[in-house]
């Protein structure tokens, strides 16, 4: 072919390049993330696999069911009365967010922007 | 046919990369904002709309400009206009182009944009806004494309592209009306208030497209060797010396409307533009200067433009043609959008003053929006010249 | 290719596009806000993300219920009361901004505010302001968003991320504003504010309402006739600072048997800008 040494080159730069994550970690991924659990409480509103996966869809229920429907009705855990609310049930229990949420979302790179808004919780230590 | 846009003299390539470098330090003024938030701009809570919007409203004329060239070359057959309706559709394409960078430069959350999509609001203008906008740009890139392809190959477009073309032309008028109904159905603000807004918008739209494309040419002719010819030439000043009358027409119907039945809600906004409005001891007058120009201007262009002997002149309708498009960039970039919010709701006055750093991303996007031209135009021409040998 | 079968081709591959695409396009004309039901006066917003939507008129808790018509809550503001007490009506807006973590900016052009105190000729441009009465000439209105029944900024918000609740509140959705501020130039009565910067700089954050959220920049917020507390059963803010002198009287609009219906039967009302057919749920008593 035509300019095969750029293109031999230009194409083993590029497979570096892309394949950098995987050789700069040795092919090693990290260690799995340990989320603090909260101390006094044992359950949360959905089973932990279910939360884990799905989490996100059950804020973006609760939003719409608050904001758009109205729908702010109180719902029942271990005995306590709890609003939908991230502020006011998720980290009344969980109630650090380094601790917990930064945990797994800063292994998997996630940057959710519900903290631009909602309060964090204040850390203890 | 990228591959023309490619090769030029220096003068090519010095032009684009003046261009380029405001394009440049606007991209740095703009990351500047994303991170801060638009507070980097002169806008408040009271003249909630700005430079960007404002321009985003001139350019969707300039956009809509550019049937006038169209309607009279497909619809009604006239051969003169055969080698620049080109130019026209190159027009609006990058007019579009500038009036979405204005419209995701001011938004507050820019990466959510996708949610006019996502949830469509039939009874939101600013919905209807953006289809037709988009719409419009895709119908302009296949229309001139296909067309300009043609005729490089020297055969006749094919006949599916017309369809593409006779829609292209009920959108253009769209286009405008929907940015001029962003406004006019707003119960609160009285200046905006009015029928007349959208034949006001057209009318100077078609004035200002033209009148930009007139200019355009008249460089092309100097340092590109593409001449439109006298006779088209002469069609659009004709075209737009009436569209500027219309305009012109229709500005002095809003003062008499405002100063006959002297109710203020219709006199307020038009004693601001022009003589400055007295409010508990302050006169608030700062848009005062640029409408006056905005009169001088448009008068002193369709002057140039209407009287023969500087017509025939090529100089002198660069000069009128300019000076026409500038006047009503201020009419419309300046003074129709910013004045709609004094005085506020309330009664109360604030004025606008954009920053340093809104400034250089509008007159970024301006720059994006003559690259865009320029590559765009530089292979119309290439082709045309590569047809005539 | 055989000239016929090309033809055969074209239409079939046309004809599937437009067989898969035309159920979408139907339900979305169908399920979404048609011009005239968004005029309508209770619209109620079906589920925001692809999830089934059940659309429940589910009332704030503490508020009688209507079941025919359903809520319409609202507002009288007697000026008469604030009168000899602004003091009072200074702690009605520190209290609202406080409960909604508003923040505070130095320079006016960045200034957010749900409630405040201004003038009459502010207020009520369109009645007559000169050899106006001491008590008029000498003392503030309190303004804030009027939740009307015929919002214009609704009917202008290209992503429904303002909407109108089926209690009748005109609501913000935050995480769906995309910042194009086509509700403020909307809104007839300046009720709008736009956080152009981060508000969190504009606020001191030890001293948060912990139970309610900041907003983000780039967003447009305003008055939520206090939703929020609604919910738990509490009234709102400002009509709590008033305690009992009956400044303020929130309720059902619709309910001929509540309070406020009672204050508007025996006092004579006014509404900011009634002309504008809007329908203001804010009376006030001059």
């Amino acid at each position: 072919m035509y300019d095969s040494g750029k293109i031999i080159t230009g194409l083993i730069i590029f497979v570096l390049l892309i394949t950098f994550p995987i050789w700069y970690n040795h092919g090693d991924a990290g260690e799995v993330p340990k989320p603090e659990l909260p101390k006094d409480s044992k359950q949360c509103v959905l089973p932990t696999s279910e939360m884990r996966s799905n989490h996100m869809q059950l804020l973006n229920q609760w939003r719409d069911e608050v904001l758009r429907t109205g729908d702010r009705a109180y719902f029942e855990l271990e005995g306590k009365k709890y609003q939908k609310s991230l502020q006011n049930a998720c980290i009344q229990c969980h109630t650090s967010k380094k601790k917990f949420c930064d945990t797994c979302h800063t292994y998997t790179s996630v940057n959710p922007y519900c903290w631009d808004c909602h309060l964090v919780p204040v850390e203890s230590e | 046919m990228f591959e023309k846009a490619l090769k030029g003299n220096n003068n090519y390539w010095i032009w684009l990369a003046f261009l380029g470098t405001f394009m440049a330090i606007g991209a740095i003024c703009y990351i500047r904002q994303y991170n801060f938030g638009l507070g980097l701009t002169g806008m408040s809570r009271d003249v909630s709309w700005g430079l960007y919007i404002s321009n985003f409203t001139f350019l969707v004329g300039v956009a809509a400009g550019g049937v006038m060239l169209v309607l009279p070359y497909y619809i009604h057959n006239y051969k003169v206009f055969g080698r620049i309706t080109i130019l026209g559709e190159f027009l609006a394409i990058a007019s579009i182009c500038m009036c979405l960078m204005f419209i995701i430069a001011d938004l507050g959350q820019p990466i959510r944009a996708l949610n006019v999509l996502l949830h469509p609001t039939p009874n939101s203008m600013l919905f209807w806004d953006m289809i037709v906008l988009n719409t419009y740009l895709l119908l302009n890139i296949i229309c001139g494309w296909v067309i300009l392809t043609a005729e490089r190959k020297q055969v006749k477009p094919p006949k599916w592209v017309y369809i593409f073309v006779y829609i292209s032309i009920p959108f253009a008028i769209s286009i405008h009306t929907v940015t001029a109904m962003l406004y006019c159905g707003l119960p609160g603000r009285h200046f905006w208030l009015s029928a007349i807004i959208a034949p006001r918008f057209l009318a100077s739209a078609f004035a200002a497209g033209p009148a930009l494309i007139i200019f355009v040419s008249l460089i092309l002719k100097r340092v590109a060797n593409f001449d439109a010819g006298k006779e088209a030439t002469d069609k659009m000043v004709t075209i737009v010396l009436y569209a500027a009358l219309v305009n012109a027409f229709f500005v002095m119907l809003e003062f008499f409307v405002g100063f006959y039945s002297q109710i203020p809600g219709h006199m307020h906004t038009l004693q601001y533009l022009f003589v400055g409005l007295e409010h508990h001891g302050h006169v608030y007058n700062n848009l005062v200067p640029f409408m006056w120009g905005f009169v001088v201007l448009t008068t002193a262009g369709f002057t140039l433009m209407a009287i023969p002997y500087t017509r025939r002149k090529d100089l002198w309708l660069a000069i009128g043609s300019a000076s026409l498009f500038l006047g009503l960039w201020l009419d419309k970039g300046i003074g129709f959008v910013l004045a709609g919010f004094v005085p506020n709701p309330l009664e109360e006055i604030t004025e606008y003053y954009p920053t340093l750093n809104e400034l250089l991303i509008t007159i970024a996007v301006w720059c994006t929006g003559f690259f865009i031209l320029t590559i765009l135009y530089k292979i119309a021409v290439g082709v045309e010249h590569e047809v005539e040998a | 290719m055989d000239k016929k079968r090309r033809e055969f081709l074209k239409i079939a591959g046309i004809s599937t596009l437009a067989g898969l695409g035309a159920p979408a396009v139907v339900d979305r004309f169908v399920s979404g806000s048609s011009p005239l039901a968004a005029l309508a006066a209770r619209e109620v917003e079906t589920g925001g993300h692809g999830e089934p939507a059940e659309a429940q008129a589910a009332p704030a808790e503490h508020v009688q219920q209507s079941v025919t018509t359903g809520i319409r809550l609202g507002m009288v503001i007697d000026i008469r009361k604030f009168i000899d007490n602004p003091e009072m009506e200074k702690e009605c807006v520190r209290v609202c901004h406080a409960v909604h973590n508003v923040p505070v900016f130095s320079r006016k052009k960045d200034e957010i505010k749900w409630i405040w105190r201004t003038g009459y000729e502010n207020a009520f441009p369109e009645h007559t302001n000169y050899y106006r009465n001491d008590e008029i000439e000498q003392n503030e209105v309190l303004v804030l968003c009027n939740h009307c029944d015929k919002p214009p900024c609704v009917r202008a918000c290209p992503t429904k991320a303002t909407f109108k609740a089926a209690n009748g509140i005109v609501a913000m959705d935050y995480h769906r504003c995309i910042g194009c501020r086509f509700c403020m130039a909307a809104c007839p009565y300046g009720a709008r504010s736009f956080n152009w910067r981060d508000p969190r700089e504009g606020l001191d954050m030890n001293k948060l309402n912990r139970e309610f959220p900041t907003r983000m920049r780039g967003v447009v917020e305003k008055c939520n006739f206090c939703a929020d507390r609604l919910g738990r059963g509490q009234q709102p803010a400002c009509v709590e600072a008033t305690g009992s002198t009956k400044a303020m009287v929130f309720g059902d609009l619709n309910d001929p048997n509540s309070e406020i219906r009672q204050v508007l039967k025996e006092n004579y009302t006014i509404q900011r800008k009634p002309s504008l057919g809007t329908s203001p749920s804010v009376f006030f008593i001059i």
